[in-house]
């Protein structure tokens, strides 16, 4: 009985520290972009362009003059990309997070004539990216003169059907109690859901928040069709411009991935829990 | 006097938005518009637009089912092949890997695996353009790129990868990988999670082994979220664009990674071929709508 509890001691620690050994190197692999990433950010365009990438650090042409450079490349450009970046994250994130909050609300809390089918619509939807309607939903913006303005990049985001998901599987989790309780102090029922339910909804604004900011500051395609004046162009759209096939401005391009992705990371770091709720959401039960 | 006003009923005529029978439906609204605008209208105007020969606002000619017939010509057949190639290997390599993982760092014999487990999701954050530039050069065409250097090491010679379907796909799927492994694997531990203890205890006892133990309990168990993987990874895979944009930029001569959603970009936004374009969308979201009502609606029994 001894002898035996030893050796599978001893095998589950070989075990313990083969599948360590295996995810310390995977982890490794997965860093190794971002490594590039990083020493490209440091040194000249030309260096880049004559010898590609390399792993080996090389102190005689690294500087972070780069990302001073940042600054100065097309009279500050890269940071207006940064600002209307921005600014789209932040519209889509407020107006996606309070209509679909309400949906969500609305399909959880009510029983009314239609819910399952508008249920089962929001599920299609979860899955049908809009992208393959994208051509006749150009057209639309042509025609309501929407081309080349933000409103026009939010457009397909403004009630986002995973987010009325999310919070739908949220509110069913509530007591409705809380509801009732409310109607009988006189409260109607929007008083009801902004005053009490909102409140009580916290965690699940959180998770949306979060992956509503990560979708939209790297998403490309539609902003890409939607804008067409330089100065209203995101990250992703502005870093495709330093590529051409005359060459890529690596001194802009590398820096400016970096600067792209700190902080997000960041906010990452601080707040992981709620990223994997957010991410998670769709997966519990349908 | 002291009456409570039950159900908003004496503030019914005073306001209709306060009748029960119509405030769910307010609090839905957002969602009908949206979907009337954003969905059903698009949807309906690409139907039409799939039979007409679009020339600029003004110029809009119904010519039937010619916009069908001349789909299938040769570079959306490549359009189709590379979508159907990298869908294929997308969801074979992303739904098994990121299982052997999420399984190794759920059976309690790694060290740290919350660690591990965030560590492994901070691809997904980045932006896949940006990321796809790191990945150009890593498998540039110059001898001295990474992968170039890879091979040398193995006494292989050097490879154009970006300019061949095959070595072309394995790129956007390692990309892919790259970028989703975490998020699957986090998909994955959650499902697995959800597995009551007991049934491995009472499978030990009876004495299975990890093995019959993965085949028998763990695989059963995350099925559903065994299926919602493979759903997002299909409808992911054959919506692709971005990745492939990354890779070879928005209108690369020879076609190579051009996707079916690439081709229609193509058509619509370059040869200002709306119609073919909308035939293109159609017929793409058509199959994804049957492989949503394969796959999806399975998961609901």
């Amino acid at each position: 009985m001894k002898t035996s509890n030893r050796i599978d001691g001893k095998r589950a620690r070989v075990k313990t520290i083969l599948a360590t050994t295996l995810m310390a190197i995977t982890a490794a692999l997965l860093m190794v972009p971002f490594y590039f990433m990083f020493l490209s950010s440091l040194k000249p365009g030309t260096e880049m362009l004559r010898n590609g990438l390399s792993l080996t650090f090389d102190p005689g042409v690294s500087s972070f003059k780069n990302y001073e450079a940042l600054n100065t490349y097309r009279d500050g450009i890269y940071w207006q990309w940064y600002k209307s970046s921005l600014i789209i994250m932040v519209l889509q994130t407020v107006i996606g997070l309070v209509l679909s909050s309400m949906v969500g609300y609305g399909l959880a809390m009510y029983r009314f004539k239609g819910r399952n089918l508008i249920f089962t619509l929001v599920l299609i939807l979860m899955m049908v990216p809009f992208e393959i309607l994208l051509l006749p939903l150009y057209r639309m913006l042509i025609k309501a003169h929407l081309t080349d303005t933000y409103f026009g990049v939010i457009l397909p985001y403004l009630v986002p059907p995973f987010m009325i998901f999310f919070f739908r599987q949220y509110v069913l989790s509530l007591p409705r109690e809380l509801l009732e309780a409310a109607r009988i102090d006189g409260c109607t029922d929007y008083g009801v859901f902004f005053r009490i339910m909102v409140p009580n909804m916290i965690p699940a604004f959180g998770a949306m928040t979060i992956l509503s900011c990560m979708n939209s500051w790297n998403n490309l395609l539609w902003p890409l069709i939607v804008l067409n004046s330089n100065e209203k162009f995101t990250i992703p759209i502005g870093m495709g411009t330093t590529i051409t096939p005359y060459g890529n401005a690596f001194d802009v391009l590398m820096p400016g991935a970096v600067m792209a992705v700190v902080p997000i990371i960041i906010v990452y770091l601080f707040a992981q829990k709620t990223f994997i709720a957010g991410l998670t959401s769709g997966s519990v039960k349908g | 006097m002291n009456e409570t006003p039950s159900a908003g009923r004496p503030l019914r005529r005073r306001n209709p938005l306060l009748d029960p029978k119509v405030v769910p439906y307010v609090f839905i609204a957002p969602f009908l518009i949206f979907f009337l605008v954003i969905y059903l209208y698009p949807f309906i105007s690409t139907i039409l637009m799939s039979f007409q020969k679009i020339d600029g606002p003004n110029s809009v000619e119904f010519i039937g089912t010619k916009n069908y017939e001349k789909m299938f010509n040769r570079n959306f057949k490549q359009a189709l092949m590379t979508t159907f190639r990298y869908a294929f290997w997308d969801v074979v390599v992303l739904t098994i890997v990121p299982l052997i993982f999420a399984v190794i760092l759920n059976s309690g014999s790694v060290k740290f695996p919350s660690f591990f487990k965030s560590l492994y999701f901070i691809p997904a954050l980045t932006s896949t353009i940006v990321v796809g530039i790191v990945f150009r050069l890593a498998f540039g065409t110059l001898e001295t790129a990474p992968a170039n250097r890879l091979l040398a090491l193995f006494g292989q010679p050097a490879r154009d990868w970006l300019m061949f379907a095959d070595t072309g796909n394995f790129v956007l799927i390692l990309l892919t990988l790259w970028r989703w492994m975490g998020v699957n694997i986090i998909y994955y531990i959650s499902g697995l999670q959800s597995i009551p203890s007991e049934l491995y205890e009472a499978a030990k006892i009876d004495g299975a082994n990890s093995v019959q133990q993965f085949f028998h309990i763990s695989l059963p168990g995350i099925k559903p979220v065994l299926i919602y993987v493979i759903t997002i990874t299909v409808l992911g895979g054959f919506a692709m664009f971005t990745e492939s944009v990354a890779l070879w930029a928005q209108n690369n001569p020879g076609g190579v990674g051009r996707t079916i959603v690439g081709y229609m970009y193509l058509m619509g936004f370059y040869k200002n071929n709306m119609g073919m374009a909308s035939a293109v969308g159609l017929v793409l979201a058509v199959n994804l709508i049957q492989l949503i009502a394969m796959g999806f609606f399975k998961k609901e029994d």
